[in-house]
């Protein structure tokens, strides 16, 4: 008895939960209001559902529960009833699976003349390039990223040389225009996910993946990586960013080109020995995929202005930047770390050569 | 029609326990073997259970507790996953259910095939104990969610990838050699060892739900076999199968042209069915449960087992709702999400089935009954949600999102858990010849019940909001409001008391050995075969000098004219008590 | 009866219940040890099965390298195909009640088995000694894992044949040899036909 009571004021319980939330979705930032609208549709014909065939189960275990002399009807089976809820239930999931598709067909279908822009995705951090002055991304391969290619495009191809790189992880985009997103990997999955704007895709390494949308709201939007990708996941944040046209064009045209990226990273001044090999050193280890030398945010701490610098530490305590402390972060990343920062990188064994190479790269980059 | 013989282990070489040994540990009988492979999953399914709260303890109160960083968070977050799904629930279901159930429902006196029987136990141990040596290895378990997706799986930057995620595919590939042992032996007792006059549609549901799903994972296992296989060829020798051309923090690696596409397409072929592998054995046993409680036979039976057959087939059809958003060619979509809304139909129908049953029934609200009816509002509301992400377009904003979590959660960890539960507090009394205690059965259900509906039912609108799953930490984003983190409290808050009160289910499963009441041979008054045993708990051989002759289906309750409220499938109709009803006599009066 | 009708039937109904209390209890008019391996082979028939669908998808992507073909594989399918035909014989004798032919027959595949393993192992070692290693080259991972998979297989046929062998040469009487040598001789043309199947995907690589 008390479980029939029990089960009504769960069901009842589930309903007024639903409206009275203040947990649902974000006010959406694009043109996929079509999604929400499917969704909807299927919330009203399964909340139905829900609501029908669990009050009819309670009232059953209300009405039929066992009293002396009670006894059950004998009946194996009614095949009339059984075929009219098997259509009414078709019915129902016609209903939803029909808006869904139409909608599923205009998510794989990108509009003509939708603007191009590639997200590029690696551990743990978000970068972008836009097509630049002739409308053309160049094309790319994995084998040319190095330090003065960071993505990866083909030196030799003219439509790469004027494409526009963003290196930090936020994306301006223009409000009201289509946007192709195309998406790319260097190592392993992860998932470019703005909740407002609802779309979303995997970046797979080896496939240029993609899907559109057009951003209806300007404002600063989180971008989230939405597939496990390793234990700094959680950590591959960044923001999209949906501006009025002007403001669009004048973030854009702030940003280096292809070439001007080139040119600058070859006229950097020379570096000692030691910090050239560290350099090297950097580069093998993957140091530079986290740690950043011109100062700007990346996963781990920038290098540059690192040595000497006094650092707050996660519990607090504060700590002054000398070779011993390097030396056990490297060894123990975890042991002292700094405030703001996941304790996501691994230990590394460095032969002692390589770290005074390293040291001498770090100590370089405060000079 | 020709009518063939039963295959019969003869009972000269039924083989015969004499020493302990033989009799408790290298058991070729199979209740002992089924009851060795329950107590095998429950134990290392508490790990998991403690994992899960570990996790939740994170996710709850953020950086409160030091000794879980990232890495252990995802290490936590994929054992417990694996754990639950493969060495948990379909070893329960088929290694200890199936075992127990299948000889006794059928009236067979072992499993055709003791000596591979046992094999198949001390095989699945041998993976659960190499599963366990993962924790102790440098580096720790793998942490790359149980779906074990590369190239993240095999790289650096995934805690485990060195010597954790080798023994996990290790594992799995020594699970799946053992679960094929044992289902050859399911799939052929069920088709050769049946007992006289037992067809296939006089056959309880739960053989049916236990035999479809055991079909189910032979022809899926081998999906996972060869991914296995492939993947700990790609992380021990360096081949490509999966791997592309990689640059892992900043080193260019070896690897080239691999897809990691096609591991999601041969994991999802081979995970989809896993679902309904957990599934159809709780579809079976609850219809079981139910009618036995509700003095009434099971509504539309035909349908039930053409539901469950038809299920059984579409489900190696919708493989890739679960890829959606992974890149793969947009078209499928429009295909995989058609059958996978098609398969709701079949299932909505076990629904309205298992509740037309309680309709005019004659409802004893014992303990498995109640577990019975939790079953079925919280599958109503893990299958519906079902709905929302098999509907292709909606599944996009929902992917990857709490929603996902919560939908899975909601409709194979705690609805085939309830079903478990039922089902143990159903059959405790032949398997021990002792009821559990009532009082505390009763308190375990409601705590299990409320407290898991506590725990998933909200974290379905986290969701909605957007919440990311496997999220170490959701601090530092603008969309989460701040009353999402006094709901992940409460979360796990509920999830503690729940996992707590699981200590009182085993306190009750020992206490009741010794001192609980004795249940005699059949105590809830239940017709199938398994209640007919001439000794209770059932000897070796479980039927005494001859088999059991089978006279009617499983599900004469309440059947008018008869002098009780059940007729036992044994009962033959010339029996007094069966009062005319199924008489043979009168063939012709009976033309319907 | 055909599973259509089977599943038709209403078990609640006077009539049926007549028909069923006749029904004996098995399904299939077959030795219970036969139908354990036709289950098994289904489960073997699915597991080849996607191994060439990976092979076929894989193949699509820009890397892949066809495999050099060693000639010795036709001389190993030959082997192997004979093992078959001299298992075949014999079943063939156990049926005719022929103890020597089935001897003969039965040792002979046996033997050709353990050599087409042997050659299996000889092609391995010849590739790899010409650099054909698995690194670098896909069609050589599918090559080498397509092999070993087959190769366990056929183990584990040999270990079941070793038992009959057992039998046999303990002097078991023939009718009670027939059903381990039918078995044998089965599982041996299965796996000649995985053989073929694979060694067909392995040319067209």
């Amino acid at each position: 008895m008390a479980v029939a009571i029990v089960l009504v004021l769960l069901i009842v319980g589930s309903v007024i939960f639903n409206f009275l939330s203040p947990w649902w979705f974000t006010p959406i930032a694009s043109n996929w209001g079509t999604i929400d609208t499917t969704l909807i549709i299927t919330f009203i014909i399964t909340g139905i559902a829900f609501v029908a065939i669990s009050l009819f189960m309670a009232y059953s275990i209300y009405r039929f529960h066992h009293k002396e002399g009670r006894v059950a009807h004998y009946e194996p089976e009614n095949n009339k009833l059984e075929w009219w809820l098997t259509i009414l239930t078709t019915i129902g999931v016609v209903a939803m699976l029909a808006p869904g598709l139409v909608v599923w067909n205009d998510y794989i279908t990108v509009p003509e003349g939708a603007d191009e822009v590639e997200a590029v995705g690696k551990q743990w951090q978000w970068s972008f390039r836009f097509p630049g002055e002739d409308g053309k991304l160049g094309t790319t391969d994995i084998k040319f990223v190095s330090f003065d290619n960071p993505f990866g495009i083909n030196p030799d191809d003219p439509n790469g040389q004027d494409d526009i790189l963003i290196s930090e992880p936020e994306l301006h985009l223009p409000i009201d225009r289509p946007v192709k997103m195309l998406l790319r990997s260097y190592d392993v999955l992860h998932d470019f996910y703005v909740p407002q704007f609802r779309a979303k895709m995997d970046l797979v390494p080896g496939l240029i993946t993609y899907f559109w949308f057009i951003p209806t709201r300007t404002g600063k939007f989180d971008l989230l990586c939405a597939e496990l990708c390793g234990v700094g996941h959680y950590t591959m944040r960044g923001h999209v960013v949906v501006d009025e046209a002007e403001d669009f064009d004048e973030w854009l045209s702030s940003k280096p080109t292809y070439a001007q990226f080139l040119a600058a990273a070859t006229a950097a001044p020379a570096m000692t020995g030691l910090a050239t090999k560290g350099q090297e050193v950097a580069g093998a280890q993957g140091c530079l995929s986290c740690h950043t030398i011109d100062g700007t945010s990346g996963v781990g701490p920038t290098w540059k202005g690192l040595f000497g610098k006094e650092e707050t530490l996660a519990d607090g305590t504060t700590v002054r930047v000398d070779e011993a402390y390097l030396i056990e972060s490297v060894s123990d990343p975890n042991a002292k770390l700094v405030e703001g920062f996941a304790p996501i990188m691994p230990p590394y064994e460095l032969s002692d050569e390589d770290m005074a190479a390293l040291i001498a790269l770090i100590k370089s980059k405060s000079e | 029609m020709a009518y063939v013989a039963p295959a019969e282990v003869d009972d000269i070489e039924l083989h015969d326990p004499q020493s302990f040994i033989t009799k408790y540990i290298w058991s070729q009988d199979h209740k002992v073997i089924a009851l060795q492979y329950a107590a095998t999953a429950i134990g290392i399914g508490l790990v998991a259970l403690v994992l899960s709260l570990l996790m939740r303890l994170q996710l709850g109160f953020p950086g409160t507790f030091s000794f879980i960083d990232p890495s252990s968070y995802y290490q936590f977050v994929t054992m417990h996953g694996m754990i639950m799904v493969i060495y948990l629930l379909t070893a329960l279901f088929l290694g200890g259910f199936g075992n127990y159930l299948i000889p006794l429902m059928c009236g067979a006196r072992d499993m055709v095939f003791p000596y591979v029987n046992m094999l198949s136990y001390w095989l699945y141990l041998v993976a659960v104990l190499v599963l366990v040596a993962s924790f102790f290895v440098p580096g720790g378990p793998t942490g790359a969610g149980w779906t074990l997706y590369p190239p993240q799986v095999i790289l650096q930057g995934t805690p485990g990838h060195d010597w954790g995620i080798i023994l996990m595919l290790v594992s799995l590939i020594i699970f799946i050699v053992a679960f094929t042992m044992g289902g050859l032996n399911y799939v052929t007792t069920v088709l050769q060892a049946r007992t006289r006059g037992m067809t296939l549609m006089r056959m309880p549901l739960s053989v049916w739900g236990i035999f479809m799903a055991t079909i189910l994972a032979l022809l899926a296992f081998p999906a996972l076999f060869v991914s296995a296989v492939m993947l700990l060829l790609d992380r021990t020798l360096g081949t490509s199968f999966f791997m592309p051309a990689i640059i892992s923090m900043g080193e260019t690696l070896d690897y080239g042209g691999g897809n990691p596409l096609l591991f999601q397409h041969l994991f999802w072929f081979f995970g989809h069915p896993e679902v309904y592998i957990v599934a159809l054995p709780a579809f079976g046993i609850v219809s079981d449960l139910l009618s036995v409680h509700a003095r009434k036979n099971i509504f539309g039976y035909r349908m039930m087992v053409w539901a469950i057959v038809a299920i059984g087939v579409l489900s190696f059809v919708v493989w890739a709702h679960h890829m959606y958003v992974s890149g793969m060619n947009p078209l499928f979509g429009f295909f995989f999400a058609t059958t996978t809304l098609i398969i709701a139909v079949p299932t909505a129908i076990k629904v309205y089935n298992w509740v037309l049953t309680l309709w005019r029934g004659d409802i004893h609200l014992t303990v498995p009954m109640l577990f019975a009816i939790a079953f079925i509002l919280t599958f109503v509301v893990g299958g519906l949600t079902g709905l929302f992400l098999g509907n292709v377009v909606v599944d996009v904003p929902l992917s990857d999102t709490y929603f996902v979590v919560a939908h899975f959660h909601m409709v194979m960890g705690v609805a085939p858990i309830l079903v478990v539960f039922g089902a143990i507090y159903h059959w405790y009394p032949k398997i021990t010849g002792r009821m559990l205690n009532d009082a505390m059965g009763k308190f375990h259900f409601w705590v299990t019940f409320l407290g898991t509906y506590a725990i998933y039912f909200p974290m379905h609108y986290l969701g909605f909001v957007g919440v990311p799953r496997r999220y170490y930490s959701i601090e530092g984003t603008d969309f989460i409001p701040a009353s999402a983190v006094t709901l992940n409290q409460s979360i796990t808050i509920a999830a503690f008391i729940v996992g707590v009160v699981q200590i009182l289910f085993i306190y009750n499963l020992i206490w009741s050995y010794f001192k609980g009441k004795p249940s005699g041979p059949n105590p809830w008054k239940a017709t199938s075969l398994e209640w007919q045993t001439p000794q209770t708990p059932p000897v070796h051989g479980n039927w005494g000098p001859n088999r059991p002759l089978v006279y009617r289906w499983a599900y004469d309750y309440s059947v008018p004219g008869a002098a009780q409220d059940y007729l036992p499938q044994t009962m033959s109709p010339d029996d007094p008590i069966v009062g005319g009803h199924l008489g043979r006599g009168d063939e012709k009066d009976h033309h319907s | 009866m055909s599973i259509f009708r089977i599943l038709a039937t209403k078990p609640w109904e006077r009539n049926e219940a007549s028909l069923g209390d006749l029904h004996g209890g098995g399904e299939l008019s077959l030795p219970t040890q036969k139908i354990g391996l036709f289950v098994f082979l289904s489960v073997v028939t699915v597991l080849f099965g996607l191994i060439a669908a990976a092979n076929v998808m894989r193949m699509k992507f820009g890397d892949w390298q066809p495999l050099t073909d060693p000639q010795m594989l036709w001389v190993n399918t030959g082997v192997l195909a004979f093992s078959s035909l001299a298992l075949q014989w014999a079943s063939v004798s156990a049926r005719r009640q022929n103890l020597k032919g089935l001897k003969i027959g039965f040792f002979l595949g046996g033997v050709l088995a353990v050599a087409f393993l042997a050659g299996q192992i000889l092609v391995w070692r010849n590739l790899i000694d010409s650099g054909h290693v698995v690194l670098g080259n896909s069609a050589n991972g599918f090559f080498y894992m397509i092999t070993a998979i087959h190769g366990l297989h056929l183990l584990g046929g040999l270990w079941a044949w070793g038992k009959s062998a057992v039998r046999i040469g303990r002097g078991v009487e023939i009718r009670e040899l027939r059903l381990g040598v039918e078995l044998c001789t089965l599982y041996w043309h299965f796996l000649l036909l995985v053989w073929l199947g694979m060694f067909a995907l392995l040319l067209r690589t």
